[in-house]
């Protein structure tokens, strides 16, 4: 999430520097000279706008419009307009209610659990010790995977018949469990799998954050008496911040866009107990075809994201960002 | 100035993260848009699902032989897995195009096809030649007396059982009526043998159950009316419920089945090839799958009909089920129609028959069913008083998913008998 330098910042320093020993630019009035370089500027942006349209934004566009359409997806365009009907059907929608549950509930289990203990290993593998570099390369390694491959991957190993699992626990004398099949575990199992895939990711980022706080702090906090917990505490913690907010900012916005480990772990059962608004979405879309209804929820978890996204940025990751996108006046 | 930018930056992120979910495989299919005359060039695609052995080197064959005989023809095949032809076909038909050819299952869902125009009516150009086809197989296809499709496959769901474990459980004979089926579960259970393999991910195979006792209890008539007017709140549907209740409060299923699928190594059909289950509820497909995911069950594997009810309207003679077929796309050359003449032709059906996983819908091609197996399944076809669809094929599809969902849900135990035939008409009343 590093941000290029404030645009603002570099022209200033380009037009102060360069124009008094530019000799083709003396001739032009400034106005021209400021045509000429929207000119450019619009030429080089052409590209990147053009493809951020057509793939980013009118899809986003498309999907708003179809939500208020009652549309089974054949045929170019929705015709039954039926205004805001998409949406105050989720209200009543006991699945869709559910997803936003059991969103809220990963993302519970996530800030709680998986992170922390990303912080724990990433600080663990931050000491010296004997096979460092292996350790980050196989705790990072689960990352590398396709989520459907991680899918694939564990429900062989949660399988109720001859899965690793079972294996396992049958050694230790626990009996033969079904985690994917009940409604009651799945969650866990599936939070399971999430946090095995995505806690070397966390951890990285953690490792990357606590390897640019400077030891002379750390030294420092030692030599007036603090213990390794102070340490952690005052020091580490503080200076490990913006690092810690961009991965709750992460896994916040990876959790409401859930969709592709579920579909092929559990398909969002048993009974819909794990499904997701990914899940749902694609169900109401492509199995039964009210692409109107699967859009609306589309656009639910668009503003869901967005207006975290937004809120996000502009309260908390306030001081992080300053000087990237936010506070360009002050840099003017 | 500062607050739009930043906004428009927020915007981008936030899209960014988004833009995964919007991906779109989008792949228009080439209409061949040919007509007229015969030697002009033409291109058909053609979309099926027998990806695998050992349909798809029958059909690449024929292809190669139509086009053989026909060298101005090109056909561009694609073949697809079930799911991801389905997906892929939603996708496509969102652009107003369709393959020349391509995969359904009739009913509701090629009825919103036909209704989008990319099916295109070929009542008057397969009238010579649809008297071949037997009606139980064509009828899924014909939509307020159009033609839409043309099968290639019938067949019929009934129970698969296997003959070891039922005399292992000291069971003689076939349950005739539910009241004999319970038995023999519980008589399975006692034996400390499962008595039913289930794939509860997978949701469709479950709607048998529901639905074959609905068709018991109501008989066929009640299923049709109750797709017309949109109410499924009748009382026997409701006992078709308890009925079913019945069943699983007897947790007759394979520990886990909530979350088994169908057909992977852990699925209801290995289940049942790897003789861990006695009896699953099935269509013709079930042996080949059977094999291909665990073990072939041999002459240890039979089959009986869907049991009657006693005292329901529906006879025990009516059957469940259905196949597969062609649709022809809305801008769909000619030839198109004349290929699926040449593959239900009764030379080309001896060959897809032959394989063994399909059952002829020609007349006069019986004798090509050579597997025991499948004989089993013709011969109670043959019997068949009547015969019904899918429900999750014959209904729209939101309502045949609403369906698939909530017996799910009242064999999972979430859901009430009467719960169920509520939301069904909801969903039923709302399309």
């Amino acid at each position: 999430m590093t941000s290029p330098p404030a645009p603002p910042r570099v022209r200033s320093r380009h037009a102060t520097a360069s124009s008094p020993r530019d000799p083709a630019a003396a001739g032009e009035s400034p106005a021209a000279r400021r045509r000429r370089n929207w000119v450019t500027i619009i030429l080089f942006l052409l590209p990147a706008i053009v493809l951020f349209g057509l793939l980013v934004l009118a899809p986003i566009a498309l999907a708003m419009y179809s939500s208020f359409f009652k549309w089974n997806g054949f045929g170019l365009v929705p015709t039954n307009f039926i205004g805001f009907e998409n949406f105050t059907r989720m209200l009543n929608d006991k699945i869709v209610i559910g997803d936003l549950w059991r969103g809220l509930s990963l993302i519970g289990f996530s800030l709680l659990i998986q992170l922390p203990l990303s912080l724990a290993i990433a600080l663990l593998l931050n000491q010296k010790m004997r096979g460092r570099a292996v350790y980050r390369l196989i705790f990072f390694a689960p990352y590398v995977l396709s989520e459907v491959i991680t899918a694939v991957l564990f429900t062989m190993i949660l399988s109720p018949g001859r899965g690793l699992a079972n294996e396992l626990l049958g050694l230790i004398g626990i009996s033969e469990s079904t985690f994917l099949s009940e409604p009651d575990t799945v969650m866990y199992a599936l939070f399971i799998v999430m946090t095995w895939k995505y806690f070397g990711f966390h951890m990285i980022l953690y490792l990357a954050g606590r390897q640019s706080i400077p030891n002379e702090l750390i030294e420092a906090a030692q030599i007036d008496g603090a213990g390794a917990w102070k340490t952690f505490r005052h020091v580490t913690l503080p200076l490990l911040g913006p690092t810690i907010r961009i991965t709750i900012f992460l896994s916040v916005i990876y959790t409401v866009q859930l969709f592709d480990l579920v579909y092929v772990l559990t398909g969002g059962g048993p009974v819909h107990a794990s499904e997701t608004l990914g899940v749902t979405m694609y169900e109401f879309g492509f199995r039964r075809f009210q692409v109107g209804y699967a859009s609306a929820i589309s656009v639910v978890m668009f503003l869901l994201s967005l207006i975290f996204a937004l809120g996000y940025q502009r309260f908390v990751m306030r001081r992080d960002t300053e000087g990237a996108i936010t506070n360009m006046r002050a840099a003017r | 100035m500062s607050f739009s930018r930043r906004g428009v930056l927020s915007v981008a992120a936030a899209a960014l993260f988004l833009a995964g979910c919007g991906s779109s495989g989008s792949e228009t299919p080439q209409g061949g848009g040919g007509s007229g005359a015969a030697q002009e060039k033409v291109t058909i695609e053609w979309w099926h699902i027998q990806n695998i052995e050992p349909m798809k080197p029958v059909w690449d064959q024929l292809a190669k032989d139509y086009m053989a005989a026909h060298p101005n023809v090109t056909i561009n095949i694609t073949a697809l897995e079930n799911e991801a032809f389905k997906a892929k076909m939603t996708t496509v038909a969102q652009s107003g195009e369709s393959p020349d050819i391509y995969q359904t299952w009739g009913g509701g869902v090629l009825k919103q096809q036909a209704d989008a125009g990319i099916a295109k009516d070929i009542t008057a150009d397969v009238a010579s030649w649809i008297d071949t086809i037997t009606p139980a197989a064509s009828a899924a296809y014909k939509l307020d007396g159009k033609v839409y499709g043309i099968p290639y496959d019938i067949g019929m769901v009934g129970f698969w059982y296997n003959k070891a474990l039922f005399a292992k459980a000291g069971i003689e004979g076939t349950p005739a009526t539910w009241g004999e089926f319970i038995d023999d579960v519980k008589k399975l259970k006692a034996a400390g043998i499962t008595p039913l393999s289930l794939a509860g991910k997978a949701k469709w195979p479950g709607h048998y159950y529901w639905a074959y006792l609905a068709m018991r209890i109501g008989g066929l008539p009640a299923l049709k009316e109750a797709s017309v007017s949109k109410s499924f709140e009748n009382p026997d549907f409701i006992a078709a419920g308890q009925k079913l209740k019945e069943l699983s409060d007897l947790q007759p299923f394979q520990k886990g089945f909530l979350g088994a699928p169908y057909d992977t190594p852990e699925g209801q059909a290995a289940t049942m090839g790897n003789a861990k289950a006695a009896m699953e509820l099935m269509g013709q497909w079930a042996p080949n799958v059977q094999r291909d995911t665990s073990k072939d069950l041999g002459d240890d594997l039979g089959f009986f009909p869907f049991p009657s009810v006693e005292g329901g309207k529906g006879a025990g003679t009516d059957a469940f089920g259905g196949g597969g077929g062609f649709a022809v796309g809305g801008d769909a050359p000619p030839e198109a129609v004349d290929f699926l003449k040449f593959i239900t032709s009764a030379d080309s059906v001896r060959k897809t028959v032959g394989t063994g996983v399909i059952l002829p819908v020609v007349k006069g091609v019986e004798d090509a069913v050579t597997d025991p197996r499948g004989k089993m399944v013709a011969d109670s076809l043959a019997q068949a008083t009547d015969f019904q669809l899918y429900l999750d094929q014959a209904y729209p599809p939101a309502v045949g998913a609403q369906v698939n969902d909530s017996v799910a849900e009242l064999i999972a135990g979430t859901k009430s008998p009467e719960e169920v035939v509520k939301a069904i008409t909801e969903v039923a009343q709302s399309e």
